[in-house]
């Protein structure tokens, strides 16, 4: 056997090492919590008077919120004087016992309190619709959008406005105030506006001209203005354009304002939805002989309101936020119900605006992050499909 | 010939109702009646109404005595003489005054909140982020209302004014701030600064004209500071100084001089700035994911550091990306300015669609000309935005 160059290199070597020698550990400062810190934080000079500067505005505001909405807020307390420093010499924070005492008001508003049975059975409903409809392994969601967009709607109006024939008595909706009329008037906005946004939606992409050129009005008109001045008008100039007899009352006004402004949000991005159908799509449908609302109904929505889901969360959640405006034309919303009872001299001490509009941050806190979560879990979901 | 072809080549003959033609232009002719139906059953309803609440019809109402006070004016204004008219530019110019700040101020912090969110630091990042999710889900009313009830309102009263150096007074009526005065001979500054303009532009047309042939570069900014700043300020020293400021003064119950700066318009300035900001950063983090990783690699490898390579290669692609989106946010900002009537800053909503309208009566006058502003405004921005939209555009062969 003939020995090779290189093996008689080796052989002449004193030693030899056969197995490999185990990586080495990085250097301490690379990895484990001080290298993220050095990565992520210390990077450069730069970085780390950044670092420095948010820590100090962190130090400073964390500890003062959580003072002020814990450690130095009054719990118990009758009227102002529990939340007044130059009672209590110390220092105060949120002042609570205001928010319990004022609680059922943010709720109901003045709906008679003999009857607010009726509108926690309106919550319970929307609230198993809800899930119904939002959890997506549910049972019978097809029962569950009945429910939701038919059920739902005559039943809660019967129950809220009431219908002497089957003894319930009727509840004026000047009476309706807080939470109830906040959730009325999003429940309102996003049962209409899907329907309505749609119609309008085909009607912009429509090859009739007329059907078009109103459409493209309605839109871009209802879209360049403000929704102040939409709700004006629905509370102004509506009962002006109706016959006496049938003129609506203040609310209804305001939900027609709502619906309107939403619905032409709502054209746009399904709007979107539509042209990102591919047009083979639309083709191939006509090919096997399917009419226009057929093939709207079973190939072209289907896909085009998939990939928009996440964009009619958003347009919610806007929706949602706007309610609130509904303030400006005098109807009794949480936020008008706080305001009220902000300025009640029973309570009126230099913190109870904060507290009172801190109930109000937290409840849309929760409600629109609530569902920006939603759209974004729903959009890895969907986007699973085109992954391959 | 034509009796040549075969049957099936001839259009199949259709009754005229399956006719899609006829079809369509009977929807059509369908939807139109609707609709003038609709609008004839409106008007003919709102004339019946109206002559019932004898109200007035027309403009002539434009031309009356308005007689109310309006709290900030830009223009001359009094309640004696001046028409209705008159306080309908009052509260447009104050609109468009807040509309205009917020829409600068926005932009700014927006583009900082946006640029922090990919920063790589981490803190950084996060706390943008909860900047961002905390604002976009709050209600703008809900922020004007806590500004402006909750701190504004909350600030100490005029015998306990915050001050600095007893020259820029802060309390629950306002910002009260030095008025500058500009005296005979100002105008040879005003004159150096124009020029300075004019120069600083021409220097900048020159410098790239000159990087351009051959790849040297010229100290621009030097230049443009020297010219735009450095000039005026000094024709301004060698002219004597010409300007003086008349300081607020304050007194026990009053403030007397200066100009006063209206709590209302600060925290609709506040709320309006904060909350498009969020919006702003999205759309600037989604225009900045947009330009492909590769460009930023590229610059890297050729030696950029982060800063120039933002500067010249990300942000200049992203852009194209921005505008549109940005645009309809700055809509957004003034529109939302029509909030102001929550807090009583007298924009264009609170002067002519709350106080004018409760005046007159005229809703559907006064609401029409509200909304047609609002229109108006709305469709002149997207117009020129959209002449910049196309400057910036890809231009591609």
């Amino acid at each position: 056997m003939t020995m090779s160059e290189g093996d008689l290199a080796v052989a002449e070597l004193a030693f030899v090492r056969h197995t490999t020698i185990a990586p080495r550990p990085p250097p301490a400062t690379m990895t484990g919590a001080l290298g993220w810190v050095r990565a992520n934080l210390l990077s450069s000079s730069f970085n780390i008077v950044l670092t420095i500067l948010i820590v100090g505005l962190l130090a400073w505001a964390i500890p003062e919120i959580v003072k002020f909405l814990f450690i130095d807020a009054v719990w118990t307390g009758n009227d102002r004087d529990a939340c007044l420093a130059s009672v209590q010499h110390r220092e105060i924070g949120a002042c609570w016992p205001f928010v319990w005492e004022r609680l059922p008001y943010f709720i109901y508003g003045s709906y008679p309190i003999s009857e607010r049975w009726r509108v926690d059975v309106f919550f319970v409903m929307l609230a198993v619709g809800i899930v119904w409809l939002l959890w997506l392994n549910a049972p019978r969601r097809d029962l569950g959008a009945i429910y939701f967009f038919l059920i739902l709607p005559v039943t809660s109006f019967i129950l809220l406005t009431g219908w002497s024939a089957i003894g319930l008595r009727p509840v004026d909706t000047v009476l309706w105030g807080g939470v109830l009329v906040t959730i009325v008037v999003a429940a309102v906005g996003i049962v209409c506006s899907l329907p309505l946004g749609i119609l309008l939606a085909l009607g912009r992409r429509s090859r009739m001209p007329t059907v078009r050129l109103l459409s493209v009005i309605f839109i871009e008109f209802v879209r360049g203005v403000p929704l102040v001045t939409v709700l004006f008008m629905a509370s102004v100039m509506l009962p002006l354009f109706i016959p006496e007899q049938w003129s609506p009352d203040k609310l209804v006004r305001a939900l027609v304002g709502i619906a309107l402004f939403a619905s032409a949000y709502m054209a746009e991005v399904v709007r979107a939805g539509l042209q990102a159908i591919p047009k083979g799509q639309y083709e191939g449908a006509m090919a096997v002989g399917l009419r226009y609302a057929q093939m709207m109904r079973l190939v072209v929505l289907p896909q085009a309101l998939k990939v928009t889901i996440p964009n009619i969360v958003n347009t919610y959640i806007g929706l949602f936020k706007d309610t609130t405006l509904v303030f400006i034309v005098g109807i009794f919303d949480l936020l008008r119900t706080i305001e009220v009872a902000r300025i009640d001299p029973k309570w009126a001490t230099p913190v109870t605006s904060t507290t009172g509009y801190a109930v109000a941050a937290i409840f849309y806190l929760v409600f629109c992050y609530g569902m920006s979560r939603y759209a974004r879990a729903m959009e890895t979901r969907l986007r699973r499909g085109d992954r391959r | 010939m034509a009796s040549d072809l075969p049957a099936s080549a001839r259009p199949a003959s259709v009754v005229f109702y399956n006719d899609p033609r006829v079809r369509s232009i009977a929807y059509q002719l369908a939807l139109c009646a609707v609709v003038v139906f609709l609008v004839y059953g409106a008007a003919s309803n709102a004339i019946e109404n109206l002559a019932r609440a004898r109200i007035a019809s027309g403009f002539g109402f434009w031309d009356q005595t308005a007689g109310f006070d309006i709290s900030q004016t830009l223009i001359e204004y009094s309640s004696r003489g001046s028409t209705y008219g008159r306080a309908f530019w009052v509260g447009l110019l104050n609109t468009l005054l807040v509309a205009g700040i917020g829409i600068v101020l926005a932009t700014i912090l927006g583009f900082i909140i946006g640029i922090s969110r990919l920063s790589s630091n981490w803190l950084l990042a996060k706390a943008a982020g909860c900047y961002v999710e905390l604002v976009r889900n709050l209600p703008l009313l809900l922020q004007l209302l806590f500004w402006y009830n909750a701190v504004l309102k909350a600030l100490p009263d005029i015998r306990d004014s915050l001050s600095i150096g007893g020259r820029v007074f802060l309390n629950n009526r306002g910002l009260f701030l030095p008025t500058p005065i500009f005296k005979h001979g100002f105008g040879g500054a005003e004159i150096a600064l124009l020029i300075g303009i004019i120069g600083a532009i021409a220097y900048r047309i020159w410098a790239r004209k000159q990087q351009e042939r051959t790849g040297r570069q010229a100290p621009v900014l030097w230049v443009t500071l020297a010219l735009v700043l450095g000039l005026p300020l000094a024709i301004f020293i060698l002219s004597g100084a010409p300007l003086s400021f008349e300081f607020p003064q304050a007194g026990r119950f009053n403030i007397t001089g200066g100009t006063e700066v209206l709590p209302e318009f600060v925290a609709l300035l506040f709320g309006l700035t904060i909350y498009t900001a969020a919006f702003i950063a999205e759309v600037v983090r989604a225009g900045i994911l947009a330009v492909s990783r590769g460009q930023s690699e590229a610059a890297f490898s050729l030696g950029l550091r982060p800063g120039p390579t933002l500067r010249l290669i990300v942000v200049p692609q992203a852009m194209r990306v921005i505008i549109p989106p940005l645009t309809s946010q700055y809509l957004n900002l003034t529109k939302n300015s029509s909030l102001a009537v929550a807090i009583g800053y007298p924009d264009l909503v609170q002067v002519f669609t709350g106080t004018v309208l409760n005046q007159t009566g005229q809703a559907v006058e006064v609401v029409a000309i509200t909304m047609l502003v609002y229109l108006v405004i709305s469709l002149a921005t997207s117009l020129l935005m959209n002449v910049y939209n196309s400057r910036m555009a890809l231009k591609e062969r």
